[in-house]
């Protein structure tokens, strides 16, 4: 049944006038879409803000908030349960949890979140963090092989951890990004054979680019991974009983495989909110610096906020465009911001400023980054060697410092993060301890061409229209 | 003529409260006198500085090594130990630290100081056993100096007996560590190198031993294992053993003595402590920002020009970085004057930060975590004899050379 954005409108909260804020935080109600980091840590921000009102937590998935970096991680190597993982409670957040059951729908207008259940749960303030999920196999029937698997819920990664502990005879890996890299050396470790097929030149080519991709193949070929590049994965075959047994590559080659990672990247969630009439689209939703979102029209609302991986926001370090990021600090810190202002004043809002910040564990290597290496264009490595595999790299673009990355000396870091917090010019012209005959000239960072697509990198920025491309919203994922 | 800055912070008439001179200082971010160090007293300045890759540890980037009265001896003498990896900059430190670490701490030995929990708790049981006298206690002499000493020497695989030796040794170069005006910085390197000299030589002696008969400590392990940085030279892991002993002893005895005098002076924070045994997590690093044993670190080099706060600073330069004052900066923590174990994101300079993070910061609040919750829970009504207690002359390693106590009873 079609659902349709009439309902008569309810008790309003008023926005202006006075004691209507301080009504708001005594009797309001807030709900939060998408019980997962940022949802939980913007609930307990309300509440440690002074918020006195009902809080509804509706989350699709059924047990309680948890933390997903261990995944592919500890729990990929079996040091983890996937069922453990709760994410600590900082505050009790006093919540009605909605869980097991998506949000389905959206009318501003009366202010309600319809559930797949046909629910309706009125709000005063809404938050919207509804994350992104993982992009699966195109052809569902052979996404739906038995061996065939993603990486992005508990779920997800309690299967495979399992599967694992089953000694598969190969695992391949489909996309070399941050997760693909980490699932392929979790293998290694458990001396699983496993091959990564990668679209682009290398690893990580999308995210930080070809010189710093090379090290990253280094690291692969150098645990045993058998590396595929420049290659894309055609099908996947399952045997009679319907487990998958082989993958076919462009090349023309096979590989023979009991379970296969799709590692695609993400897909953010946002077709719930088809027909709302919110700024909502496959790049995320759109909202001002201070996480309110934007209707289709361009205006922003004053009530919806998004939060997490499914918002983007301009970012003044990075010509305003429109940022959105998959990133662990990136949730915490956007949800802390959409909290405080879903319960303040218009002149006390804070913008989201926060320099994106990252982090990965791999091959027995940490690497961070800070800024966006991948809008840079050229590429110092400031201090350490590629060579060593310890080093930092700096990104310029435009004859600044855009973004860094580092391969275990990541205790620098904060000092390229001020680089890039005050637009320094790139290449730093200064002496630093540690700089290497390689690092006295900037190489071109070698990001592929934007045209032929490899997996996403973990940050996308868009142009400045907040429904940019289209008004009329269209799930086009 | 008043005194200058500078001096007010080495006076020892000032070290039982030196904040007031910090809280001057910070008036002036980057304070700086004739010929003396770039002084740096505010929190954000200095936690940038410790990220800075144009600063230098290595001494020998001091553009005016031997011109500047307050400026280490630098010269290394014949014989003499190189510097540990405290004093060195990457590749070199990281390379040091990275062979050390293998032995200490995660990935390699992601255990070892945890393991040592049942140990550490006999030793303390031990020391609070053997106070004799309730009424009179010392609680430098018969606790906090050779609580750390025993573990250190435990953990390094040195005898115990020896301690005598190397506490002179240990006793000098700490001194040496101190930036004190007056003294001739030529006749004071010259011991600290000595000291070195003589420290090493007994360390070279227990490492061959070592290498003959090894056991499960980290002298033996530093001594015969490889990793994927290859082995340590002996000059190598003469310097390393030597930093690591002395680092080891002459930092934990402050904290556990700043703690207890801390506690004293907040007795409800004492009264909480035997309560909620768990406070002692927050409360150990709330110490370590109220009253940190590391007060400054004045051996830091600019290898560029560079602005700090709308001034520049030479290179070749030499900066002081006042962690005790910036732990107290009030553009980071509110009300840093008062002692709150409750304190929310507390993220102190006290251990430093950066590659030259203290080594051995999980030992160090392993060990006054330990300490401190059963001295909480064993002295029974303990009170200050002195107050301000005797400091001792070190404003880098800034603590009390005698804590007198007194309490009713001791508990089982």
């Amino acid at each position: 049944m079609p659902w349709t954005p009439s309902t008569p409108r309810p008790r309003r909260c008023p926005v202006r006038g006075d004691g209507a804020l301080e009504q708001l935080k005594r009797e309001g109600r807030i709900v939060v879409v998408g019980a997962s980091l940022a949802g939980l840590r913007a609930a307990e921000t309300l509440r440690a803000k002074g918020f006195e009102g009902s809080l509804t937590m509706i989350g699709d998935e059924p047990g309680e908030p948890y933390d997903r970096p261990p995944l592919s991680k500890q729990v990929l190597l079996g040091k983890a349960r996937a069922d453990r993982t709760a994410l600590p409670r900082l505050r009790s957040v006093d919540a009605t949890w909605r869980l097991g059951v998506p949000a389905a729908g959206l009318d501003m207008a009366a202010r309600r979140v319809r559930l797949a259940d046909g629910d309706e749960v009125p709000y005063d303030r809404l938050l919207i963090a509804t994350g992104v999920r993982a992009r699966p196999w195109p052809r569902e029937e052979e996404a739906e092989l038995d061996g065939v698997f993603v990486l992005r819920t508990r779920d997800h990664g309690a299967a495979l951890a399992r599967r694992l502990a089953d000694g598969p005879k190969r695992v391949l890996v489909i996309g070399g990004g941050f997760a693909g890299s980490e699932v392929a050396s979790a293998c290694r470790e458990r001396g699983i054979p496993v091959t990564v097929a990668e679209r682009g030149a290398s690893p990580l080519v999308g995210a930080l680019g070809g010189v710093i991709g090379a090290v990253s193949a280094g690291l692969h070929r150098e645990h045993g991974v058998d590396l595929r590049c420049g290659v894309m994965v055609t099908a996947l075959e399952g045997d009679a009983s319907g487990r998958v047994r082989a993958a076919h590559l462009s090349d023309g080659s096979t590989v023979e495989t009991d379970v296969v990672v799709v590692s695609l990247g993400a897909l953010r969630n946002t077709e719930w909110l088809a027909g709302s009439g919110l700024g909502a689209g496959p790049r995320g939703i759109a909202c001002d610096a201070g996480c309110r979102a934007f209707d289709i029209r361009g205006i922003v609302t004053d009530d919806i906020y998004a939060a997490g991986d499914v918002a983007r926001c301009p970012h003044p370090l990075f010509g305003y465009q429109f940022l959105s990021l998959e990133h662990w600090g990136n949730a915490v810190a956007q949800a802390g911001i959409a909290a405080h202002n879903m319960i303040s004043e218009s002149t006390d809002r804070l913008p989201h400023m926060e320099v994106p910040a990252f982090w990965s564990s791999q091959f027995g290597v940490n690497i961070k980054s800070v800024g966006v290496p991948s809008m840079g264009t050229e590429i110092l490595i400031a201090q350490g060697s590629l060579e060593s595999r310890r080093f930092v790299g700096v990104y310029g673009y435009q004859g600044r410092v855009i973004g860094a990355v580092s391969f275990d000396h990541g205790r620098w870091l904060p000092f390229y993060q001020e680089l890039i917090e005050s637009t320094a010019p790139f290449p730093p012209s200064f002496p630093t301890v540690d700089r290497h005959p390689d690092g006295q000239r900037p190489m071109d960072a070698d990001f592929p061409d934007p045209s032929v697509p490899s997996h996403g990198p973990t940050v996308t920025l868009s142009g400045y229209s907040p429904a940019d491309r289209r008004i009329t919203f269209i799930p086009a994922h | 003529m008043t005194q200058s800055l500078l001096h007010q912070i080495l006076d020892h008439a000032n070290r039982a409260d030196p904040y007031p001179i910090y809280e001057e200082l910070r008036k002036t971010p980057v304070h700086h006198e004739d010929g003396g160090p770039y002084v740096i007293s505010t929190y954000y300045e200095i936690r940038s500085l410790l990220h800075d890759p144009r600063i230098s540890s290595d001494a020998r980037n001091l553009a005016s090594a031997g011109a500047d009265p307050l400026a280490e001896e630098t010269t290394p003498q014949e014989g003499a130990l190189p510097p540990g990896f405290l004093k060195l900059d990457p590749p070199e430190h990281d390379r040091m630290r990275r062979m050390t670490n293998r032995h200490f701490g995660p990935p390699h030995s992601p255990r070892r100081v945890d393991d040592m929990r049942p140990e550490l708790h006999d030793i303390v049981d031990g020391l609070i056993a053997g106070i004799d006298d309730p009424g009179r206690i010392d609680l430098v002499e018969q606790f906090s100096y050779p609580f750390p000493v025993t573990v250190i020497c435990r953990l390094l695989g040195v005898p115990r007996e020896d301690e005598s030796r190397f506490h002179t040794w240990a006793d000098t170069l700490a001194a040496s560590l101190d930036p004190d005006p007056d003294a001739d910085p030529a006749e004071r390197g010259k011991g600290a190198n000595e000291a070195r000299m003589e420290l090493g030589m007994y360390l070279a002696g227990l490492i061959e031993e070592r290498r003959k008969n090894p056991g499960d400590d980290m002298l033996s392990q530093l001594a015969t294992s490889r990793g994927e940085d290859g082995q340590m030279t002996t000059m190598e892991l003469l310097s390393t053993a030597a930093l690591l002993l002395i680092a080891g002893h002459e930092t934990t005895v402050n904290l556990i003595t700043n703690g207890m005098l801390t506690l004293l002076r907040n007795p409800d924070v004492l009264q909480r402590l035997r309560a909620e045994p768990k406070l002692v997590v927050p409360l150990v690093e709330e110490l370590l920002r109220f009253e940190p044993p590391v007060q400054l670190l004045p051996q830091r080099t600019t290898l560029a020009d560079i602005e700090v706060r709308g001034v520049t600073i030479p290179k070749g330069s030499s900066l002081w970085l006042v962690l005790a004052s910036g732990n107290r900066d009030p553009l980071r923590f509110e009300n840093p004057d008062r002692f709150d174990p409750d304190r929310p994101d507390i993220q102190h300079l006290g251990l430093g930060s950066g590659i030259h993070s203290c080594f051995g910061a999980p030992l160090a609040r392993l060990e006054a975590q330990l300490a401190l919750s059963e001295l909480a829970r064993r002295l029974e009504n303990p009170r200050l004899v002195d107050d301000p207690p005797p400091y001792r002359q070190n404003a880098v390693l800034r603590g009390p050379r005698h804590l007198h106590i007194t309490c009713d009873g001791i508990r089982p």
